[in-house]
């Protein structure tokens, strides 16, 4: 099983050139990364009144994701380390409007605090920046395969709790009211989803995580969906498809993080059939019958039919 | 970088006060036709800092627009001024130059349309 990206160099070094091609030309790739932007746009919930929004997409890498964006009649601003990701982009002519910066930007500061201990335990003093944006502009956020990048140190300045700290509090300052985020995301761990989640709930957001296909570890998927503001977002836009099962866990928007239900069904139980174990006599009797319903020609039952044979037979 | 973009852009060097807008130092601009949607504009004129968008618009070399956006009663039949506003805020492109952080003087360069807002470790 091939490592993931995020633990084998930081974004803007793997994402080189070449690496930035291939992400994109891969067309598998492009699929899967279509289909969970219109999910993360689908959990975003905008009202559907035809008026544009303006959105934000965090690490949009080659604009993959903003295609979906633009396709859904949005505009988006995109945000991303790469260079080279950004240079994808541009030559596929996307419609949004691309940033070169650092979601979780934390910068250190050297303090000399002269009194005895003080200068061992603060000698950083770090600055947190975040995104740079203005209070309230953003009418939603979306990010797609990109926020567990920020739980690596690559720098000395990168802990992971500063710069989620960073990214959500700056995150939550420039989302208008009753605003979305909704993070599409491959955490490591459970420590590792707990630390974003903690951080996010500190910076002021309410919400929890969607996880879809909960029961296929391929398949599955999960999505932080996290809200700004106590406007209560109770979800009563009617859902296209079929998962209206999850929709009254979304709505708990108590400040509380909580897990929300699978999107499909329940895994089916399984059923054990003693009676018709593979091998047993039963099993027999019933294969027997069956081919004989179809026609063939197959000895008559006795009570030899079945019988365990001597180990030497 | 649209002018939608710069007016929502701040400078991200800690400590500064005054880091809304940046000033922009023009050297390419383009211009790129986009649909014209009077309802995202609408949208739009709610969040826009009017002054930074008009300073902006004449350091890119559009003058047309006006000093002060008018009340939201009358942009719904001014449709000359809707116009103005979307050629400003989204068919202006800055290809090349920078942004210049008002207080310290920073300059966040603008290479191929996209600005570089990505802080040096030792930025104080």
């Amino acid at each position: 099983m091939s490592s993931r990206p995020e633990l084998q160099a930081p974004p803007e070094i793997f994402y080189d050139d070449k690496e930035a091609r291939k992400y994109t030309s891969s067309s598998r790739n492009l699929e899967i990364q279509a289909r969970l932007s219109e999910r993360t746009l689908e959990l975003l919930d905008l009202p559907e009144d035809d008026v544009p929004r303006l959105l934000l997409d965090i690490g949009c890498g080659s604009g993959l994701s903003g295609e979906t964006i633009s396709e859904s009649g949005h505009r988006w601003i995109g945000l991303d380390i790469s260079a080279s990701m950004l240079n994808v982009a541009m030559e596929r002519e996307v419609e949004g409007d691309l940033l070169l910066g650092d979601m979780g930007q934390v910068c250190l500061s050297f303090f000399n605090i002269y009194c005895g201990w003080w200068i061992f335990c603060n000698r950083y003093i770090h600055y947190l920046q975040g995104l740079g944006l203005r209070t309230g502009v953003i009418d939603g956020v979306i990010s797609i395969s990109a926020i567990q990048w920020l739980c690596n140190a690559d720098k000395s300045s990168h802990e992971p709790r500063l710069r989620l700290k960073a990214f959500f509090g700056s995150l939550y300052r420039c989302l208008s009211r009753g605003a979305k985020a909704v993070f599409q995301m491959y955490p490591e761990n459970m420590a590792q989803l707990e630390l974003i989640l903690s951080q996010a709930q500190h910076a002021g957001f309410s919400g929890g995580l969607q996880v879809d296909y909960s029961n296929s570890s391929k398949k599955k998927k999960e999505f932080l969906v996290l809200s700004c503001g106590s406007v209560p977002t109770s979800i009563n836009y009617g859902h296209k498809d079929s998962c209206s099962d999850d929709d009254d866990s979304e709505d708990d928007e108590e400040n509380g993080m909580v897990y929300v239900s699978d999107r499909n069904m329940p895994r089916k139980k399984q059923r054990t059939n003693n009676n018709k174990r593979k091998g047993g006599r039963e099993w027999v009797l019933s294969k027997k019958e069956q081919s004989r319903r179809k026609g063939n020609d197959v000895p008559t039952d006795s009570k030899y039919t079945a019988r365990k044979r001597k180990a030497r037979f | 970088m649209r002018l939608i973009v710069h007016n929502m852009l701040t400078c991200n060097i800690k400590g500064v006060i005054n880091k809304f807008p940046l000033r922009i130092e023009a050297e390419k601009v383009i211009k790129k036709e986009v649909d014209f949607n009077p309802d995202f504009l609408r949208h739009m004129l709610a969040k826009i800092e009017w002054k930074a968008l008009v300073d902006g618009a004449r350091s890119m070399g559009y003058t047309e627009l006006p000093d002060h956006a008018p009340d939201t009663e009358r942009v719904e039949s001014d449709e000359s001024f809707l116009k103005k506003f979307h050629h400003a805020l989204l068919e202006l492109h800055l290809e090349e130059g920078s942004l210049v952080c008002q207080e310290t003087g920073r300059k966040f360069p603008v290479d191929k349309g996209v600005p570089n807002m990505v802080l040096r470790e030792d930025e104080v």
